[in-house]
């Protein structure tokens, strides 16, 4: 018994030690919290300060600003339409090559691809992820924009130039340079993102559903379309809506490839360009005044707008990959 | 056409469409490495490393104050980003379980993963540019830190989210204060997982331009001063590739391939490292 008789003294040692430990604690609780505060506070503070400098041009022109196509530096008059026009139909001709191709990669990563081959394969699509946007830009201008005048845009004004409503928007000289080849270089940027979420989302799908599906003699496409995709839907779209918020907020591929001059045509082979190739192009030689303020103004729309598009695409992932659980 | 043979059709186009977008999604890998080698790598010369960006229509030159200049920013940027990530993630795990400030913090870390970061860009210029006057490399780092904290976070709070609560009770059990559980218990079994992280998050701003066009700017001399203009891989891939002069773009070539082949080299490393996780 006498063995377990601590001495006062080491009793408040002790108590010390669990003191200090709380104290360590509590400042370590703080310190890290205080980090996390950073990623907040860095999000507020551009919302903040974009905004604050963007006040000058809001002030001058107000509402109009947003659909005004004039963007005149020596006459300081500014609109984000011509801007704002390049970087949606930049980001809509993206999507609408990566959605289809990106479906295809998911689905036959997880479905008809040969289970050697699932992991190399994985890996170099997640591999074109990690090539820097400026050597799609390079590659686009240099090696994608000369091919795509002499051989793609001719055939697409031979096709379908000359089909009523949509034939202007194949009008006018191939450049190789302009708002469709920007699309398209875009697409091969963002398809691994989308691509790589609808794969993710798509191995969430309870086996048991599918294994019922082929049980009843479904094929591979019709397990695909009328399980796995009603199943995933809300990732889906939420891994659209990532690869969306991606391409709206792109900057290198684009400004090498747009072309770079502020106007708006119907047609898809001209140039234009987008707020970020604006921002890009522009703000290093900016007039201090209307001028820096208007961009100032476009990085602010430019940030809301993807803000909004990866809110809802966060939620719906979320959503999406949540469902495994039930 | 009987039912039957109609679905297997629809099944074969559909399968036979998504093995076409598995190859085009491929072919454009290959496609965009096969061009970077080969114009970039006749580029690689002795010059290329030990000279200067030239001047217009100075024939010659070399990257060596670019990729100096990078090589200090990318330095001083994960210096700045790793604890900063790591501390976030380690609250983000340990304490923040349902609290409101830790799910806001979740939201915003996915949304900043994903932000432009040209806008990034136009942040830091109005902070730290305009504020001290005048461009300089450690705006350039602190831009790009800004678009790597959030990729270490998340990895961070991914990976200790995989540590079985076992271990955490077991040092508990022994009397060990949170911080030491935290730092010589969960984060120390993660250690690959953590590093992987790191790694990506380099990987993700070397090739980052945007940032960097407002806040390091470009210099064309070699420079170590990190309180003034720097001169960086990506910004003078960017003035040299939109140039008309033959020797800028045959050396953007070359700097695009560095980079690109840096940037592989780090993932493929993260993967690597991630791999070996699994045999400790």
């Amino acid at each position: 018994m006498s063995d377990t008789v601590v001495s006062s003294g080491e009793l408040d040692a002790q108590g010390a030690k669990v003191k200090l430990f709380k104290l360590q604690d509590i400042a370590f609780h703080q310190i890290t919290m205080i980090f996390a505060l950073v990623v907040l506070v860095s999000l507020v503070g551009i919302l903040v300060t974009l905004g604050h400098k963007a006040e000058p041009s809001f002030k001058e022109f107000g509402w109009s600003f947003i659909w005004s196509n004039v963007w005149n530096v020596p006459g300081e008059k500014f609109g984000a339409l011509i801007a704002i026009y390049g970087t949606v139909v930049t980001s809509l001709i993206a999507l609408l090559i990566a959605v289809p191709v990106s479906f295809g990669i998911a689905l036959f990563l997880t479905e008809s691809c040969p289970v050697w081959l699932r992991r190399p394969l994985g890996t170099a699509i997640e591999l074109l992820a990690g090539v820097p946007s400026i050597v799609f830009g390079i590659w686009g201008l240099f090696v994608f924009a000369p091919l795509f005048s002499d051989y793609i845009e001719p055939v697409l004004q031979a096709t379908l130039g000359d089909v009523p409503v949509i034939g202007k928007l194949f009008s006018g000289p191939p450049l190789g340079i302009g708002i469709l080849a920007a699309g398209i270089v875009l697409s091969l940027m963002v398809i691994p993102f989308i691509a790589s979420v609808m794969r993710d989302v798509f191995e969430t799908v309870p086996p048991v559903l599918k294994e019922s599906a082929y049980g009843v003699g479904c094929t591979t496409w019709e397990v695909v379309w009328n399980i796995v995709l009603p199943y995933t839907r809300a990732g889906v779209i939420g891994g659209i809506m990532l690869g969306m918020g991606r391409a709206l907020g792109e900057t290198m591929a684009v400004t090498f490839v747009i072309g770079n001059s502020n106007s708006i045509n119907q047609s898809l082979f001209s140039t234009g360009n987008s707020i970020a190739s604006t921002l890009a192009n522009e703000f290093a030689e900016a007039e201090p005044g209307l001028h820096i303020s208007s961009l100032f103004a476009l990085g602010f729309l430019l940030f809301v707008l993807t803000f909004i598009v990866l809110a809802i695409s966060r939620w719906l992932i979320k959503r999406g990959t949540h469902k495994q659980g039930h | 056409m009987s039912l039957y043979t109609r679905r297997t059709w629809v099944n074969r186009f559909g399968i036979g469409l998504s093995m076409i977008a598995m190859a085009f999604g491929m072919a454009a890998l290959m496609w965009i490495l096969w061009t970077l080698f080969s114009k970039g790598f006749s580029a690689f010369t002795w010059d290329f490393f030990t000279k200067d960006t030239p001047a217009p229509g100075t024939p010659g030159g070399g990257l060596r104050n670019a990729i100096v200049g990078s090589g200090l920013i990318l330095l001083a940027t994960t210096f700045v980003s790793t604890p900063i990530g790591i501390l976030a993630g380690i609250y983000l795990a340990e304490f923040g379980d349902r609290s409101r400030f830790a799910s806001a913090t979740r939201f915003v870390t996915d949304i900043m993963l994903s932000a432009p970061s040209i806008v990034i860009g136009l942040f830091v210029y109005a902070l730290v540019v305009v504020t001290f006057g005048g461009f300089s490399g450690w705006a350039g780092s602190l831009s790009l830190a800004l678009i790597a904290i959030p990729v270490v976070v998340r990895t961070t709070e991914n990976m200790l989210r995989l540590v079985p609560s076992s271990l955490r009770e077991a040092a508990f059990a022994l009397g060990a204060p949170h911080w030491q559980v935290s730092l010589k218990v969960t984060l120390r079994a993660v250690k690959a997982g953590v590093v992987t992280g790191v790694l990506l998050a380099i990987a993700r701003v070397t090739g980052e331009t945007a940032p960097l066009l407002f806040t390091a700017l470009s210099n064309q001399f070699f420079s170590t001063d990190m309180s003034k203009p720097m001169g960086n891989l990506p910004v003078v891939i960017f003035q040299f590739g939109m140039s008309p002069y033959d020797n800028w773009v045959q050396l953007a070539w070359g700097g695009s391939l560095l980079i690109a082949l840096m940037v592989l080299a780090i993932n493929v490393g993260a993967r690597i490292i991630f791999r070996q996780k699994d045999n400790l």
